[in-house]
């Protein structure tokens, strides 16, 4: 058994537990995108950044592919954390506007507003459906394919895979895909089903009574386009 | 159609380490590209998912999933070459060949495409055709330099090049000249050489004209074998104490002069030669020149 204190809290845990089933074991809330129980830690979205060590040797790991340490001092909500944590969402923001987790996310965080250049990406590139495909399915149907900016997920070639039996699920894990704004077709948006509460975009006609907190308002900003 | 050639390429490099590149890059430089049908194959034949392949091969620049154009045009774009102006000269590149970065012309003759770095930053602009390095490149050259590739870099001349001089070689055990004058290969009078290996016999004919590796044979020797060379005229077995730097086999001697010794690599497709000066004299110099 390996004992670490996460803030502060004494905990102990078998070899090889990470740090981020340490602090759930113990109840810390520690945000994740790409983390999945029964797909390997892949560390890809960072939002499960902590901080262990102390002093000037304190440094942020991703909790979901760091193992315990015996004697480890970790800290999952400190004002280093908060604050890159709150980056990372910005930036996923940034690339995916649309996905009802993330935007739960940065109202939970209190992100108003994103200020970096906006893409409508479908993809945050967290690999889990890429693993649930390879771990789950045995099918490797989908992987990654080019990469920096033109990294992307899909099949060898873009054509229909014949290793894919079409089992859907690569769409159940994916947390930028489910639950969608589809601000195009007013009957299935989801803006204002996210947790904001501030007063949202009143520009919005077609969109009635839909809300969108975001600043500026993602909806407003794709029927510009 | 390239099933055979596949099988072979992945035959050869399945028990090394990282062989999922080491078949990728052979096969693209077998065909020029990385063809559909050539990763399916790769992928059944090492057991491994089209996916992990495709990944290997999209994630490396070096890889193409496109035919390419016979003559491959690579602008350096790195940090020193963009001071100096490479994105002009890209830019004079992709105006008279009248395609974009990573594009191939329509007659399948250029491909163009913009690279980081060559390693070469003092010589830049530097611009890099069929493996050909272009140094100080301005537009004004750019030109010149595709009318270059289409003609095709020719190997350099033995008649005009000062480089290349002839040599006379004589057996070293029976001191008859190796010269043949009635079987010409560059021109020149060629040196007959008698082989065998593993039971056939053959004669080989050698370029008598140093730094050229043109050569005849009429022996049908599998390539990468090592041969037993002989005299043709007293049937000895050319004597061998050099190891050949290029690949390890033993080297035939003959004498080229007083002063000097010719080496060539016994192992049959192998390039290997080397003069070996004795005496570096003027005379010696001058009687293999003359």
């Amino acid at each position: 058994m390996i004992t670490l204190t996460i803030n502060g809290l004494e905990v102990s845990v078998e070899e090889g537990t990470t740090i981020l089933e340490a602090a759930e074991f113990l109840g810390f809330p520690i945000p994740t995108l790409c983390h999945m129980e029964g797909l390997t830690p892949y560390g890809a979205c960072r939002l499960c950044v902590v901080e262990i060590g102390e002093g000037p040797g304190a440094k942020l790991v991703s909790s979901c592919t760091y193992r315990a340490e015996q004697g480890l001092k970790v800290r999952t909500s400190s004002a280093r954390v908060m604050k890159a944590r709150a980056m990372i969402i910005e930036l996923l923001l940034a690339s995916c506007p649309q996905s009802k987790i993330i935007q739960d996310l940065a109202s939970k965080y209190e992100i108003r507003q994103q200020r970096f250049r906006q893409e409508y990406e479908d993809c945050i590139l967290c690999g889990r459906c890429v693993r649930m495909c390879e771990e789950q399915m045995m099918a490797k149907a989908i992987g990654f394919r080019g990469r920096g900016q033109n990294r992307s997920i899909g099949t060898p070639f873009d054509i229909p895979s014949d290793v894919c039996r079409q089992c859907g699920g690569c769409i159940y894990v994916c947390p930028a895909c489910t639950l969608r704004c589809t601000y195009t077709e007013p009957e299935k948006a989801i803006c204002g089903g996210c947790a904001n509460i501030s007063p949202p975009c009143i520009q919005k006609d077609s969109f009635n009574d839909l809300m969108c907190y975001m600043d500026p308002c993602v909806a407003c900003e794709i029927k510009k386009q | 159609m390239d099933e055979q050639i596949i099988e072979k390429v992945v035959i050869e490099h399945r028990d090394s380490l990282g062989g999922i590149l080491s078949i990728l890059t052979e096969i693209q430089s077998k065909f020029g590209y990385l063809p559909q049908d050539a990763l399916r194959q790769v992928a059944k034949k090492t057991d491994s998912s089209l996916t992990d392949i495709y990944a290997v091969a999209t994630f490396y620049k070096a890889f193409s999933l496109k035919p390419r154009g016979k003559h491959l045009v690579s602008v350096c774009l790195g940090t020193a070459c963009h001071v100096r102006g490479a994105p002009k000269i890209a830019d004079e590149f992709s105006r008279q060949l009248g395609i974009k970065s990573g594009e191939t012309t329509r007659d399948k003759e250029f491909s163009f495409e913009t690279v980081n770095c060559l390693g070469a930053c003092a010589l830049g602009p530097t611009v890099v055709v069929d493996n050909h390095y272009f140094s100080h490149v301005t537009t004004a050259k750019v030109q010149h330099i595709i009318e270059q590739a289409r003609k095709g870099f020719q190997q350099s001349d033995p008649r005009t090049d000062h480089r290349i001089f002839k040599i006379q070689v004589n057996c070293p055990v029976c001191n008859h000249t190796l010269m043949d004058n009635e079987h010409e290969i560059d021109g020149a009078a060629s040196i007959k050489l008698a082989a065998s290996s593993s039971g056939k016999k053959g004669t080989i004919r050698l370029s008598s004209l140093y730094g050229s590796s043109s050569t005849d044979s009429d022996g049908d020797f599998p390539k990468g074998n090592v041969i037993s060379i002989f005299c043709p005229y007293c049937r000895e077995e050319l004597p061998s104490e050099l190891i050949c730097p290029e690949c390890g086999a033993n080297m035939a001697m003959m004498t080229a002069g007083k002063y000097a010794t010719f080496h060539i690599c016994s192992r049959y497709g192998c390039l290997g030669h080397m003069l070996d000066i004795t005496s570096q004299t003027q005379d010696s110099l001058k009687e293999m020149k003359g």
